[in-house]
């Protein structure tokens, strides 16, 4: 920050602060990549132990552990810190970790804005759990915030707000700086159809990020001056309308669910064709496919609002729509099986989560479909078999997609392989207890239990009770994975550059561990 | 200070500056939930992020002035500045769109559903679905006011705005025909003219809350009409004192004919805010 750091620069020998510092003045992407990891892993901790009380007050009908208020601060709570605290910042550390070194830039196109992105997080971080301890307690609305309920509520609300604006700009900044990394930092002669498919997602989330994440802003700034400063966007009173918020909401929302998924497409599409020792079957209908996929998602977003009394043009309209979407998102299952067809495949833990990630995303979209018919939404909506459907691609999707990307990696990243036994422990244990806890919901919801509610009907138990127990395996079972990941830090054989036989890119021309700058000169790609 | 001196991409030393800003957000996040709840010294707390926020953006940006001084940005780490500014506008537009939207939204469809649905007319018979509006519930409690009439300030601040577009152009061939000169008039008169825009739109607000009733809480209406002309003014704010910060780098000596994409950035913003503000113009102050 001195002159004399600044200084430093011409000569070429930079300046490392040690310690603490280090990580709090970074302009390195792969510390930031490193930091943006471990954020991501403790919201999963936070967000997951919300899960399991949620689940152990489901255990049995009637209420038995807490307030119903503060079952809805857990609902609502584990909402938010997932998807803005876990997921979104664990994609986004891949980001930083792997499109410098695919495509042979020497960091981020803006290292220090990149630092700004990451130290934002644990600033909101510390707003939305931290309002637990606030008197009223944190945010009962659902993650959704919709008025007027989310107009009533007290302290934690307006934080939750800032909150939020406050995640956006760390987004709307992260993505700046991965598509103009994308877009001006390639290696000569990487044209862009030449791109790692991983790259070609994030470009196109990047760009749906900067394009809602300033209309997530507005609707939640018109939430905090309907809250506090005496305007009536959502007051029906004041000629405003409840159901305009969700308008903007879902406009941002749709796109955001792409957001969660599309990088996990791109890490999928770099494991299948390592392991099956094939190239990417239909590079470019995958491209085609992600960027359909991003155009689409901005005119479905009423799919979420079939309840509220759309008129039947929109109805069909944002019906029709959202079934169109099945066409590119087929497109790429079709895609990642036809690269494993006739491959040399072998098993090792990315490939078994990639290859459960294709069998299960697939449900939590043949789901999406029913939940798109608007005649059928109607009985469904709001009910359990919502929760399993947005479980299924979020968890077994996304979340999977973060795993099998750790463990496709981390070998590049430690210096050391993982411990494969130990991880396909962790493999097995995960899909079997996601699917206890998550597909007994598609008959809770079918026989028509509603979410969000602590008590239920004395029918719904068993089911219940058998989700519950799954979610405690699940849960538990990601200690394995912390293990295996320490495991792989402190030791372990040694990685070679090209850690797995049919991987192909540049980030596998360099050492293992990759050192701490890399591609200071640009490769040639031919 | 020649531009491609390095074909090395400039990567920046550790910076304190973004956990600086960090610790401003959430001072000025803690600060305002304070001020909007009443807690003792909210007020200085948020004072204090805020100026927090201030030390980092003169100490930030002074660093990227000086890195750009010192030639240290090649042609490649331009290219990036070019690409970050347009989609941070483009963020910009899209923060724009949610209120617009809203405006639309209540307009077009759900103010005229108020009128139209059976419940309403039970609940407030009397009350016609036009507009500008407060609503229905507004209006029976005795909610009056007066919208805001196109031809007069408004009308003034459009032709302001737009003459300003053309003096930051003129100020921008100046300076690419390294006549300073012109540089610095064309940005000084630039400046005067966001200043006196904001001085106006101050005005107006002020003959609003006074003599015409029209208040944020004057329904959807003020809510619409003071959420989108507050934003802009507030972008203006911003474009007027970038443009301030031109103006003294000009005076200083920075800036070649071919090297001064801060100016451009600027001018794009300007221009950017120029655009909302026809938009403003038409869609809020004229089809009323």
């Amino acid at each position: 920050m001195s002159d004399a750091a600044t200084d430093h620069a011409d000569h070429g020998h930079p300046v490392h602060p040690t310690g603490i510092m280090r990580w709090l003045t970074t302009t390195n992407h792969k510390d930031i990549g490193t930091m943006y990891l471990w954020f991501a892993l403790i919201m999963l901790f936070s967000a997951g132990t919300m899960a399991l009380l949620i689940r152990a007050e489901l255990f049995h009908p009637g209420l038995q552990l807490m307030r119903p208020d503060f079952f809805n601060q857990l609902t609502t709570m584990h909402g938010l810190i997932m998807i803005f605290g876990a997921i979104m910042p664990a994609f986004t550390g891949f980001a930083n970790w792997q499109i410098p070194l695919m495509l042979g830039a020497p960091d981020m196109a803006f290292p220090r804005m990149n630092n700004w992105s990451f130290w934002l997080l644990p600033v909101a971080g510390v707003m939305l759990l931290g309002s637990f301890w606030l008197p009223g307690g944190a945010v009962a609305g659902g993650w959704t915030m919709y008025p007027p309920l989310f107009i009533q509520g007290g302290v934690s609300y307006d934080l939750t707000i800032l909150a939020i604006h406050i995640m956006g700009l760390s987004s709307i900044m992260g993505s700046i700086n991965i598509i103009t990394t994308i877009l001006n930092m390639r290696a000569p002669g990487l044209t862009l159809m030449k791109m790692p498919l991983f790259c070609w997602t994030w470009l196109i989330t990047a760009y749906l990020l900067i394009a809602t994440m300033p209309v997530l802003a507005g609707a939640v700034t018109m939430l905090l001056t309907d809250r506090n400063f005496g305007t009536h966007f959502f007051n029906a009173a004041g000629g405003g309308d409840p159901v305009m918020f969700q308008h903007i909401f879902w406009f941002f929302g749709h796109p955001e669910v792409y957001i969660l998924i599309l990088p996990a497409f791109g890490i999928v599409s770099q494991i299948i064709p390592t392991f099956a020792r094939k190239p990417l079957f239909g590079y470019a209908s995958m491209v085609y496919a992600t960027a359909s996929i991003a155009i689409l998602s901005f005119i479905v977003w009423a799919h979420h609002m079939f309840a509220v009394g759309l008129p039947v043009a929109a109805q069909l309209f944002f019906m029709f729509s959202t079934m169109l979407i099945a066409v590119p998102t087929g497109v790429k299952v079709f895609n990642w099986v036809a690269t494993m067809w006739k491959g040399s495949l072998t098993f090792e833990t990315p490939m078994l989560f990639a290859i459960a990630f294709v069998c299960l995303f697939t449900i939590g979209g043949f789901s999406g479909l029913v939940l798109a018919m608007a005649p059928v939404d109607i009985q469904l909506q709001d009910t359990y078999y919502v929760v399993a459907h947005f479980h299924y691609v979020l968890v077994s999707g996304a979340l999977f997609a973060i795993f099998a990307g750790i463990y496709f990696w981390l070998p590049k990243w430690t210096g050391h392989m993982y411990n494969e036994t130990l991880g396909k422990i962790h493999f097995w244990f995960s899909v079997v207890g996601m699917n206890i806890v998550f597909f007994p919901m598609h008959f809770l919801g079918l026989a028509g239990m509603p979410r969000r509610i602590p008590d239920y009907a004395l029918q719904f138990t068993q089911f219940n009770q058998i989700a519950s127990v799954g979610a405690y395996i699940f849960g538990f079972s990601q200690l394995i994975f912390v293990a295996v990941v320490l495991k792989a830090i402190r030791g372990g054989a040694k990685a070679p550059d090209r850690v797995w036989e049919g991987a192909e890119g540049l980030e596998w021309t360099v050492p293992s561990p990759a050192p701490y700058h890399t591609f200071e000169t640009a490769p040639v790609v031919k | 200070m020649s531009l491609a001196q390095t074909d090395r991409y400039y990567l920046p030393q550790p910076s304190l500056w973004p956990i600086i800003g960090s610790v401003a957000l959430l001072t000025m996040a803690v600060g305002g939930v304070m001020t909007i709840h009443d807690v003792n010294h909210g007020g200085w707390v948020l004072l204090a992020g805020v100026a927090i926020l201030f030390f980092m953006m003169f100490g930030w940006f002074g660093e990227v002035i000086r890195d750009s001084e010192a030639g240290r940005y090649n042609k490649q780490v331009d290219s990036s500045f070019r690409w970050s500014m347009s989609w941070f506008i483009f963020s910009e537009v899209m923060f724009f769109a949610a209120f617009f939207g809203a405006l639309f939204y209540t307009r077009v469809l759900s103010v005229p559903w108020l009128g139209e649905s059976d419940t309403m007319q039970q609940l407030w018979p009397t009350f016609k679905a036009t507009w500008p509006t407060a609503g229905p519930g507004l209006t029976a409690d005795g909610m009056k006011f007066t919208p805001m009439e196109a031809w007069g300030i408004p009308a003034i601040n459009t032709l302001l705005l737009l003459s300003s577009g053309v003096t930051v152009t003129w100020a921008h061939w100046g300076l690419k025909r390294n006549n300073r000169a012109q540089l610095i008039l064309g940005l000084a008169m630039t400046v005067a003219l966001g200043a006196t825009f904001l001085g106006l739109q101050a005005f107006e607000y002020h003959h609003a809350y006074t003599k015409m009733g029209l208040t944020l809480g004057a329904g959807v209406y003020g809510a619409t009409f003071f959420m989108l002309t507050g934003f802009h003014g507030f972008h203006v704010l911003v474009g007027t004192t970038m443009l301030i910060v031109m103006l003294l780098r000009s005076i200083a000596g920075h800036f070649t004919p071919e090297h001064h994409f801060a100016f451009e950035a600027v001018s794009w913003y300007w221009h950017f805010v120029d655009v909302v503000w026809v938009l403003l113009f038409v869609l809020v102050y004229w089809l009323i």
